[in-house]
């Protein structure tokens, strides 16, 4: 071990020390159930994370092989795909909760309030995060050709930020949370993602620094952008005061307008990162590889970088139009989210037009497909989302099912796809399969996610533009024609219609899950003889 | 140099709101939240009530029509953290205060579809077999004046005890609590169980206070215009 691995490991272990007293003091001084069970789980995940940390430190030789580190990706997989059926099925009860009230229960954890986010969590950070995590270590270490700088960081980051999402998506229905939307982890969560994520941020500038390729390919600066845009977030908007190491309760530091803006600021921009910037990272990598050609333009790719980078983090006030928020702030947020459609409308011409040449594999290849119709969802969503951010849109849009039917049309439509895509491709590259267990399956599973997700956003948009319209319905005498709940009863066959979809779309995503699983069991390929040689196409 | 281009768009937008001075009205009557509303919010934020209920109405003729005066800044000022949520699911609640009676409040809440038809709210009856925990109380008011509630030494050092009194079915120290916290208290049992102190009182004491703080009277929105 150099002293270099020898400082780096120390690092970690304090750290995880760290985490490991922290559980402690929650399990030992914490005054309420739910929060001394994640005393115990944080104290456990952290004692066995330090004893693997021990047993490697007395390895005096530790043995590092000359491949790329993919042990943790295939982690990363499966953690994605658990994490992904788990936030779907709770995504559809939500919306079974909708259509037939009676479904919450009453009780305090399956109601609807407390449910919520454990869909947001499981979906946005469990799926998309891990998605992110398992793709980004594949990539970086292909396109550097280098294997990720350290043996045991990955791993801290890895079951850092599954331990983050465990301890949030257990947590809300025991009633921890801070109602932040999307942020509503409490501070001893958040203390672990931020742990879990400089660790990212380290790992992933170090394998950078130690490429063997004289260039930094453009995916890695999407995943960096991502990385380094969704640590400033995240401490600046979870900044809060605990009462004491007794309660998992905590205050948030800012209050009303400006606690607002920091919380549009972040979620808007979790959207941006996470959701986008991370996911064209995927899509610049697995796309080109996937149909075999150079990315269309290369010099657009940056270009989208640098104008999503700057732009994104100008617009999250447009969730705050006609608010008690002042209206410069919502009117350069306003600006700002009509000029960001040219990024991201480049983008996605950069993306399709990439697939010229090759457009027999749309045919011949659901993963293609996949990743084509996520482009379009892209260009689909970033559209609708720079027109409603136009306040007189707004006006109709907001607080409607429209946001929410905008929301799904980009997280089922292009995070979901573009990642099933880029999975169908990577998990028989890392695992050294042919090609996936079946194509037939795949097929099947991108119809009903197809479908799923039109049905969805269609009955979200009429339901969303209905109730908007029914709100601001008034009679000649100037007295409104809809009581409330008028437009409540008005929204029951679309939440229906929208259970059903998102139905087709979990059934979809658990035929995925066993395709990747039946294809993980079947047979291995005989190994390469050279390493360089192409990949092969399941297509074909 | 991603850091840097990345940080721009908050510096500019987040930083000033804190710098301008009319950011946050100035306006009279508005107040920390007593203990048993704090305990209230606290229960409101633990159900997630944001999901389907916002706390902001907009500056639009339908918002202000339906709901009342739009929301000022101020008004959200003490909200550690604000919950002017997205989604309309059900209405908006940041003028819902003095609307309704408590009992109304106690039995929709038990039982939000025997009251209105077609509600597709969930039911809160646990509310009311749950004793308010107050010894945290004291805390939760030092974690709010460390980020910037004006809270007294007084009214920290009597958290638990004014959180009780507020939910007194007699009222007996209505006095003291209007002289600690201001003559907007409202003071008197919320839940119907006048024995007992409950999650079900904190809630319907937060609710009933939503917009009821601001003098509109003494508002002069021309000169607030920003």
């Amino acid at each position: 071990m150099t002293t270099f691995e020898r400082i780096e490991i120390s690092v970690i272990f304090v750290v995880t020390f760290a985490v490991f007293i922290l559980g402690v003091a929650i399990l030992g001084f914490g005054r309420e159930i739910g929060y001394v069970f994640h005393g115990w789980l944080i104290a456990i995940v952290a004692g066995w994370g330090l004893m693997n940390l021990i047993n490697r430190m007395n390895d005096k030789q530790p043995d590092i092989p000359h491949e790329y580190a993919d042990t943790v990706i295939k982690w990363g997989v499966w953690a994605t795909f658990i994490w992904g059926v788990i936030g779907f099925t709770i995504g559809d009860l939500l919306a079974w909760q909708l259509a037939i009230p009676s479904w919450n229960g009453d009780m305090s954890w399956s109601n609807f309030g407390r449910v919520r986010p454990m869909h947001t969590t499981a979906v946005i950070f469990g799926f998309g995060g891990n998605a992110l995590m398992a793709t980004s270590f594949y990539v970086v270490q292909r396109t550097s050709r280098a294997r990720l700088a350290s043996e045991v960081s990955p791993w801290f980051v890895f079951f850092g930020y599954n331990l983050f999402v465990l301890l949030a998506v257990t947590g809300y229905p025991m009633g921890i949370t801070q109602s932040k939307e999307y942020a509503e982890p409490e501070w001893y969560a958040d203390l672990v993602l931020t742990f879990a994520w400089v660790g990212y941020l380290w790992l992933y500038m170090r394998t950078l620094a130690n490429r063997a390729e004289p260039h930094i390919y453009v995916a890695n600066w999407y995943y960096m952008g991502f990385i380094v845009v969704i640590a400033m977030l995240h401490v600046v908007n979870n900044l809060s005061m605990p009462i004491s190491i007794a309660y998992p309760k905590s205050y948030s530091l800012f209050a009303g307008v400006q606690d607002a803006m920091t919380q549009w600021w972040y979620g808007h921009n979790a959207v941006g990162f996470l959701l986008t910037a991370g996911f064209l990272g995927m899509m610049y990598y697995f796309l080109p590889k996937a149909v075999n050609r150079p990315i269309y333009s290369y010099r657009l790719s940056i270009i989208g970088f640098w104008g999503i980078t700057f732009l994104y983090l100008w617009a999250g006030s447009h969730h705050l139009h006609y608010t008690a928020l002042p209206d410069w702030v919502q009117y350069l947020g306003m600006t700002m989210s009509v000029i960001l459609l040219v990024p991201s409308w480049g983008s996605v011409f950069n993306g399709i037009l990439t697939i010229n040449g090759a457009w027999d594999k749309v045919r011949t290849d659901p993963a293609v497909r996949f990743m084509m119709v996520a482009m379009l969802f892209y260009g689909l969503a970033t559209f609708e989302g720079s027109f409603l951010a136009i306040r007189p849109v707004n006006t109709l849009s907001h607080y409607t099912d429209w946001t929410v039917g905008h929301v799904h049309a980009g997280a089922l439509g292009w995070v979901a796809f573009i990642s099933f895509g880029a999975m169908y491709k990577m998990v028989p590259w890392i695992w050294k399969r042919e090609g996936t267990y079946s194509l037939r399956l795949e097929a099947w599973h991108f119809w009903l996610a197809l479908s799923g997700t039109l049905i969805y956003v269609g009955a979200m948009w009429n339901s969303g533009i209905t109730q908007a319209l029914m709100w601001q319905t008034y009679d000649a005498d100037g007295n409104f024609v809809y009581a409330f709940i008028d437009t409540v009863d008005a929204m029951r066959p679309y939440y229906f219609a929208r259970a059903i979809g998102g139905l087709l779309y979990l059934i979809g995503a658990c035929l995925g899950a066993y395709n990747i699983y039946m294809t993980v069991k079947g047979p291995a390929m005989a190994p390469a003889p050279d390493k360089h040689r192409p990949i092969m196409q399941p297509g074909e | 140099m991603i850091l840097f281009v990345a940080s721009l768009g908050g510096l500019f937008e987040i930083a000033p709101l804190f710098t301008i001075e009319n950011t946050v009205e100035k306006v009279d009557g508005m107040r920390p939240y007593t203990p048993l509303e704090t305990a209230g919010r606290d229960i409101y934020v633990r159900e997630g009530c944001y999901a389907c209920h916002s706390q902001m109405i907009r500056t639009l003729r339908s918002d202000v029509d339906r709901y009342g005066h739009y929301s000022l800044a101020a008004e959200s000022m003490y909200d550690h953290p604000h919950q002017w949520g997205s989604k309309r699911t059900g209405p908006d609640l940041s003028r819902v205060g003095q609307k309704y009676s408590d009992t109304w409040h106690v039995a929709h809440l038990a039982n939000p579809r025997e009251f209105v038809e077609g509600s597709v709210m969930p039911g809160y009856s646990f509310l009311l077999d749950r004793n308010l925990e107050t010894s945290s109380l004291q805390g939760s008011l030092i974690a709010l004046r460390r980020v910037g509630v004006p809270y007294t030494d007084a009214q920290i050092e009597n958290a638990s005890q004014d959180a009780l009194w507020q939910a007194d079915a007699d009222a007996n120290f209505e006095g003291e609590l209007q002289d600690s916290y201001g003559e907007n208290v409202q003071v008197r049992d919320f839940d119907g169980q006048p024995s007992r102190l409950t999650e079900m009182d904190a809630l319907v004491a937060y609710l009933q206070v939503l917009g009821t703080l601001v003098d509109f009277d003494s508002f002069d929105a021309e000169a607030n215009n920003r």
